[in-house]
């Protein structure tokens, strides 16, 4: 596969915090989040709703509004710092080195541009090209990407499009500009399965055409599986596990992990129907507790977890916070 | 008759607006027949705009069948008197996808579940208090919680209360419209359970419609798979687990990613997207995009949904 871990990070992100000013007080939405994501390599970033793997992308790619964002903590890509740098860097690094695709491909398109429009944007910015260079590169950058009748449709309105086909328009205002590290916001949640299924191909394809690093932010335990080299597991802004994909999903250490994999649901018809799944008991608190934040909802919780637990090597490359494994 | 619910034929289809009056036709759901015996779960699974939801809101009557029949409990729910039909919405109740707008944000949760009691005139305030408590700790709430209001709950919670909401009125009939896609996979879980334990408890008999293949697997007895308003495929979990399918079901089942540490996701790639109801393509409607499919046979002629197996009916001429 692509781990090379030998070579220098892509990207570095060491102790990244976040904290949200609102009415009643400071949120934190990252508490301290460290990884490290090698060139071509893939990581998916797991949890639920609330877990902060959304806000950790939009604070790589800076675009926090601060106040009310206070973030912290430090992130190298290609070794230069992306929480110091002015912000004409950035705009530099945004869309050219660092592209990000998102869940919601209606909302993240222009409604009043045309599709063409927006994919050429990129390019004349990044790439000083001439509005019909970057047209005819555009048509190039579609035609990637599996749009049937590029050229054609470079004049169409978002509306004009199916969900796949805006997902895929996404994809190559991302990519127009061969970017080395691609953000992945949930980029398939809002398609259908066999559209899906589409889209995971085209993305593993440009992954080994254009040697892309792909920061896979998601729910879907099951896409993780099948797309990531390696796993990071979110839970209440903390990152809990993190593991190669085949070490995660064959020996999940953290309670939190191993009650995730047993709340989904099984697809292969041989349990009885309605069988009791062993889920999670409980929900996300709204006041995180001190020590372990997993502690009152996990079955193996002893009075040690009222501490903050340690982050443990279980293994090569595989760590975990949980006092259950010092 | 034993069947609680049955599809005859059923049809539904929507007069688009066109620019100069009347626009094309959308078959929502078309020529959809089936049964649900009672005390068992009925998936129904489909891709968006499959027309499900549709066949949900035909189950309750709350729309009419443009063709065919549905019926409950042996009476023709398009024919029966509107009073007498109000009676029978009460054995049949509906759970929705998205437990945010669903519920009344201006009424309390005791007052949303009183609501069932006081519409079809059952019990005094007090006996209705009393329910409404029975019913907040059937779901797993506590009864304390019945001053509150929605946005005070979380999704889980909300999740719980229209389910409450469901069974206030003891129904024989539960038609669940995507009750879990809004919830995180450990919320999921949690819900998943509690209907299990309620089907079980009370006898109830599901219509669960979801477009999540895994959900659908975790609680149905059988599963029909629709395609752009036909259904396609009608089976038992037995025949799911290791029968011959439809190749629409097939690719659907392949497309899933599987949360486990082997690496087999090589699923086919199906061409282009599911067709739009309006433009339904002529024989077999998933031609288009069938890796199985001939010509001219799959163009031409559509294919009947016949029994190829006990328990077992496909629409396909290869199967």
């Amino acid at each position: 596969m692509a781990i090379k871990p030998d070579a220098a990070p892509l990207l570095e992100v060491r102790d990244l915090t976040v904290n949200f000013d609102v009415a009643r007080g400071k949120v934190r939405a990252v508490a301290g989040v460290s990884f490290d994501l090698a060139p071509g390599e893939t990581l998916g970033l797991v949890g639920e709703s609330g877990c902060g793997k959304t806000v950790t992308a939009l604070s790589i790619l800076r675009l926090l509004q601060t106040p009310p964002a206070e973030v912290t903590g430090v992130i190298r890509f290609q070794g230069e710092d992306l929480t110091t740098c002015p912000e004409a860097r950035m705009r530099q690094i945004r869309g050219d080195r660092i592209a990000m695709v998102f869940q919601e491909p209606m909302t993240a398109l222009n409604p009043v541009l045309t599709i063409g429009e927006q994919v050429a944007e990129a390019l004349r910015l990044h790439r000083g090209m001439s509005h019909p260079e970057a047209w005819r590169e555009a048509a190039a950058a579609l035609t990637r990407v599996g749009f049937p009748d590029a050229s054609h449709r470079l004049g169409q309105y978002p509306h004009q499009l199916s969900g796949g086909l805006r997902q895929r328009a996404l994809m190559a205002m991302a990519l127009a500009c061969d970017p080395d590290l691609l953000i992945a916001d949930e980029p398939t949640t809002a398609l259908d399965v066999t559209i899906q299924a589409q889209i995971l191909a085209l993305l593993a394809r440009l992954k080994a055409e254009l040697g892309l690093a792909v920061l896979f932010i998601t729910h879907n335990l099951g896409i993780v599986a099948q797309t990531a080299d390696r796993v990071a597991v979110m839970y209440a802004g903390l990152m809990v596990e993190v593991a190669s994909t085949e070490e995660l999903f064959r020996h999940p250490n953290h309670p939190y992990t191993v009650g995730l994999l047993n709340s989904v649901p099984r697809l292969d018809f041989s349990h009885p129907p309605g069988e009791i799944l062993s889920a999670i008991a409980g929900h996300l608190p709204a006041e995180p507790p001190s020590g372990c934040l997993f502690r009152d909802r996990c079955p193996l919780a002893h009075g040690r977890c009222r501490e903050e637990p340690p982050w443990v090597e279980v293994g090569p490359g595989h760590q975990v916070r949980c006092w259950n494994y010092v | 008759m034993s069947e609680l619910l049955e599809a005859q034929d059923l049809s539904c289809y929507f007069r688009l607006a066109g620019a100069w009056g009347k626009g094309p036709v959308l078959k929502a759901v078309d020529g959809v027949s089936f049964a649900l015996n009672p005390g068992e779960t009925l998936g129904l699974v489909g891709e968006s705009g499959c027309g499900k939801s549709t066949l949900g809101r035909l189950a309750l009557a709350l729309l009419p069948p443009t063709r065919g029949r549905i019926i409950f409990a042996g009476e023709d729910l398009a024919r029966v008197s509107h009073k007498h039909l109000k009676e029978l919405r009460r054995q049949i109740q509906i759970i929705f996808q998205d437990p945010y707008s669903s519920l009344n944000p201006r009424m309390t949760a005791g007052q949303i579940l009183e609501e069932p009691f006081v519409i079809h005139n059952l019990g005094r305030r007090p006996e209705r208090r009393a329910w409404v408590e029975e019913l907040l700790t059937e779901v797993g709430l506590t009864a304390d919680v019945a001053d509150r209001y929605p946005h005070e709950f979380i999704g889980g919670q909300r999740q719980r209360l229209g389910i409450a909401r469901a069974l206030a009125l003891k129904p024989r009939l539960i038609v669940a419209d995507e009750p879990v896609s809004a919830l995180d996979v450990s919320i999921q879980a949690q819900i998943l359970n509690l209907l299990a334990e309620l089907q079980q408890r009370h006898g109830l008999t599901y219509l669960f419609i979801s477009h999540d293949l895994g959900v659908i697997s975790q609680i149905s007895n059988r599963v029909a798979v629709m395609y752009v308003g036909r259904l396609m495929e009608m089976a038992s979990r037995e025949v799911l687990a290791a029968g011959r399918l439809h190749p629409y079901t097939e690719a659907l089942l392949a497309a899933v990613p599987r949360p486990t540490p082997e690496r087999t996701y090589n699923p086919p790639i199906l061409k282009g997207e599911p067709p739009s109801p309006v433009n339904v393509p002529p024989g077999c409607p998933f031609h288009p995009r069938c890796p199985e499919a001939q010509f001219p046979l799959c163009r031409e002629s559509v294919p009947a949904l016949r029994e190829t197996a006990p328990d077992h009916r496909v629409a396909c001429h290869f199967r």
